[in-house]
């Protein structure tokens, strides 16, 4: 058994799923992250990724594109977030309320959709995945290229938009607008940025992120759409973001870590050790409390999170 | 600024109102708290929109639907709560709205914000970051960003109320190179010295009309607080002179440390008696707030001890100090006097709620609490709509009066009143100073910790400069040497 856990071919299989699993953690930490940073705590994320794997295999499964699939999602994930911000932003209801509210109405309506479209067969329906790509050359390094280079498109889109994620926070004056307003949106306000509006641009990013990321799951992960397959993936993400410190690096590096449990696990039960598969199904999620508890504490939270801005409250 | 009018849902806030501004000037605006300056000069910044009325800059008639037609138009308000992004350095607060490209050019901001300075004489360093800064150095920085815009007319709301002298004399300095150097501005003010120090015109505002406008030269401090006031003001405080009691509370060698594990105060000792009043003078933050937060029993001190009415007390403890009769008026009211969503009933009896009468076997005396606060309400003329409305919407003034009705009811031996006037205007000023004054001659010891130096050689009988959280020295109030007192705030022995 050992053997099996430390040969070339498990440790190469291991760091492959782990980017895989990582894939749909980071991209909605990354939605998260530009999201609060804007002040707006989005906890409608589970939902509108499970409502994105949805509609995202289901627009598949009517025309055999899987992009159009990846669209779908993207855009769907963009609704459920301008409704989001019409509660939270536009109403200054409170961004818990309003997050939850989205999170069970996105899920139901999830199901709901999926019931109206396929029904209720004895074997649910699938399509054809996505198929990892490999990229030519790079892939055939061994060892390294096995677990790199063939890898699904939307895992190497994912990794690049890391980067392009932070240096679009902390290199462009739109991030430095979205972090201000974060902080304090009243300094926003008084040098002439729209804080409402700004608002409601990064929780479409956002919400956009959460699609894709929900239909990675059907699209990629698997091939079928289960009203479990988020399994709470986008809580692991509101985790990451307090995990990273509110920093695109930190914060995939949290989700690398959950895909790596993820992949882990999965790699543990089918070498064979006699254990519940529960308690395998519980290790990431174990690990992350645990490495909450130990930064979170150090965590700055946006002085602007959960705070609805409104201009003309009191006269002076 | 022709016939600007606001309201805000039941008040009339702007009635009426009438405002010129000329190239090169300090113009004062003045006027109690409430009287609708601030109002005013956010219709200008296009924070709030008029009911009626039009605005023209030089001549134009222009709409200012938001700060960023304002700033388009030269104009930069500073408010009094600064608007700064504390987390982020001083180059990115500057710069922030006025980019330029997609991709942040540091490299020429901070150029262009080290010619501003240069040219101003503001000296800051553009890497540190905000919350390292002085509340003086802030300031600088608001007046920075408002020059990075290119602003023509600045407009500043009560900007000294949060300064020493010292960092208010620079900020004068500050103005006049400013105005020298072509640039206009708003001084928002209900402190008479001041507005007759800096500015060359001075609007009245009361009640959200216009009063009267002033030349400098025209005009006198008398004349300028009958406007403002619309009476004649009291000018001295009377109090019937009588000796200092018995010893109630005595503070020996204390060492403390703030919540950044600095030392805040060192080798402090005092003694305070009854029908005294003892003032701690100083720039803010040389130890005042680590004193009155130990003096509350909220901070622990790490050597030293409180004696309290001949009985030393353990550190730390807030009840303990309420038992052994000490009233507490906190530096800020809003965040650490007050719950701002509870009723004034509830914030009233917060100290008292679990004596008897009003709580009886763990259970809350409802109708003996209300008539108890009933009572109180009218003894301090508090005015609000109601025991049960919250205190946050009650004004500053009525705030702190709920403050003084909760922590003077029980007839305390020693009050600690920390700030106890900060952005209060004159009314509430003057009714503050006398209901100390009738402490004392009730026979309470009182500490009096305030920033204002003016309110603390009216008031007491000793005064007690710290600097750097140790004393610097001691004077009675018949020895009063304001230069002395000067030199002991800025350290120098």
């Amino acid at each position: 058994m050992m053997a099996d856990i430390f040969s070339a071919s498990f440790i190469t299989g291991l760091i492959g799923a782990t980017l895989r699993m990582s894939t749909p953690i980071i991209l909605a930490t990354l939605g998260e992250i530009i999201t609060e940073r804007a002040g707006v705590l989005n906890l409608g994320i589970e939902g509108i990724m499970l409502f994105g794997a949805a509609s995202g295999f289901l627009a598949t499964l009517a025309t055999g594109n899987l992009w159009f699939g990846i669209l779908m999602a993207a855009l769907s994930g963009v609704l459920l977030a301008l409704l989001m911000s019409f509660l939270a932003v536009n109403l200054g209801l409170s961004q818990h309320v309003a997050g939850l509210g989205i999170t069970i109405f996105a899920s139901g309506l999830a199901m709901f959709i999926y019931r109206k479209a396929v029904g209720s067969p004895v074997v649910p329906p699938t399509v054809h995945p996505f198929s990892p790509l490999a990229i030519p050359f790079l892939s055939d390094i061994p060892f390294i290229g096995e677990s790199f280079f063939k890898q699904y498109f939307l895992t190497y889109i994912t990794w690049a938009l890391i980067p392009l994620v932070s240096i679009f926070l902390f290199r462009t004056r739109f991030g430095l607008r979205i972090r201000t307003m974060g902080q304090n949106p009243f300094a926003a306000d008084t040098v002439g940025v729209n804080v409402n509006r700004t608002r409601t641009i990064c929780l479409a990013i956002g919400g956009a992120l959460f699609g894709v990321a929900g239909a990675f799951l059907t699209l990629a992960h698997q091939n079928m759409f289960l009203i479990d397959v988020v399994g709470g993936r986008g809580w692991i993400a509101i985790a990451m973001t307090i995990f990273g410190n509110w920093n695109p690096l930190m914060g995939s590096l949290g989700g690398l870590m959950f895909g790596f449990l993820d992949a882990l696990q999965l790699r543990l039960q089918s070498v064979g050790i006699h254990l519940p598969i529960h308690v395998f199904l519980m290790i990431p999620y174990l690990m992350t409390i645990v490495a909450l508890v130990g930064v979170s504490r150090k965590a700055t939270v946006p002085a602007g999170l959960l705070k609805p801005y409104r201009r003309e409250e009191k006269g002076g | 600024m022709v016939d600007i009018t606001k309201r805000f849902v039941d008040v009339v806030a702007n009635d009426k109102v009438s405002f010129s501004l000329f190239p090169n000037e300090v113009c004062a605006l003045l006027g109690e708290n409430g009287a609708g300056k601030t109002t005013l000069m956010n219709i200008l910044f296009g924070y709030y929109l008029c009911d009626s009325g039009e605005i023209r800059i030089y001549g134009r008639i222009v709409r200012l639907g938001s700060p960023k037609d304002a700033i388009a138009h030269g104009i930069s308000m500073i408010h009094q709560h600064f608007t700064l992004v504390p987390s982020q350095s001083v180059l990115e607060n500057a710069m922030i709205g006025v980019e330029g490209g997609f991709f942040l050019d540091k490299k020429k901001a901070r150029k262009r914000l080290l010619e501003i300075e240069k040219q101003f004489g503001l000296d800051l360093d553009p890497d540190a970051m905000a919350f390292t800064l002085t509340i003086g150095q802030q300031q600088k920085l608001e007046i920075l960003k408002a020059l990075y815009r290119e602003a023509k007319i600045l407009i500043m709301d009560e900007p000294t109320a949060v300064l020493a002298p010292i960092e208010t004399r620079e900020l004068f300095a500050t103005l006049r190179t400013l105005v020298d150097n072509g640039r206009s501005v708003v001084f928002i003010s209900h402190k008479l010295n001041e507005v007759m120090e800096i500015s060359d015109r001075i609007l009245v505002l009361r009640e959200g009309k216009n009063v009267a406008e002033r030349k400098k030269s025209e005009t006198r401090v008398q004349e300028l607080a009958s406007l403002m006031v619309g009476r004649e003001i009291l000018e001295s405080l009377q109090c019937s002179d009588s000796a200092a009691g018995n010893t109630v509370l005595q503070l020996k060698n204390l060492r403390v440390r703030n919540s950044k594990g600095v030392v805040a105060l060192d080798g402090f000792s005092l003694d305070l008696r009854e029908r005294e009043i003892v003032g701690i003078a100083g720039v803010s933050g040389n130890g005042q707030t680590e004193l009155s937060e130990l003096l509350f029993g909220i901070r622990r001190p790490e050597e030293g001890s409180i004696v309290l009415d001949g009985k030393e007390v353990p550190g730390g403890s807030p009840s303990a100090m309420i038992r052994a009769g000490m009233a507490r008026i906190p530096e800020d009211r809003i965040s650490t006097g007050v719950c701002m969503d509870l009723s004034v009933m509830d914030n009233m009896i917060l100290v008292d709620h679990c004596r008897e009468p009003f709580s009886k076997l763990g259970l809350i005396n409802g109708r003996e609490i209300r008539s108890w606060v009933l009572d109180r309400v009218r003894d301090f003329q508090v005015k609000t709509d109601g025991v049960d409305a919250p205190v946050k919407s009650l004004s500053g003034g009525n705030l702190q009066k709920v403050i003084l009705a909760r922590e003077l009811a029980g007839q305390p031996k020693i009050i600690i009143a920390c700030q106890p006037t900060r952005g209060l205007d004159v009314g509430a000023m003057e009714y503050v100073h006398q209901a100390i004054l009738r402490q004392k001659e009730r026979g309470a010891g009182i500490l009096l910790i305030s920033d204002d130096l003016d309110e603390v050689l009216l008031l007491c009988d000793r005064v007690i400069v710290i600097y750097e959280g140790r004393i610097m020295g001691e004077l009675c109030s018949d020895g009063i040497d304001r230069e002395r007192i000067g030199l002991w705030m800025s350290g120098v022995a």
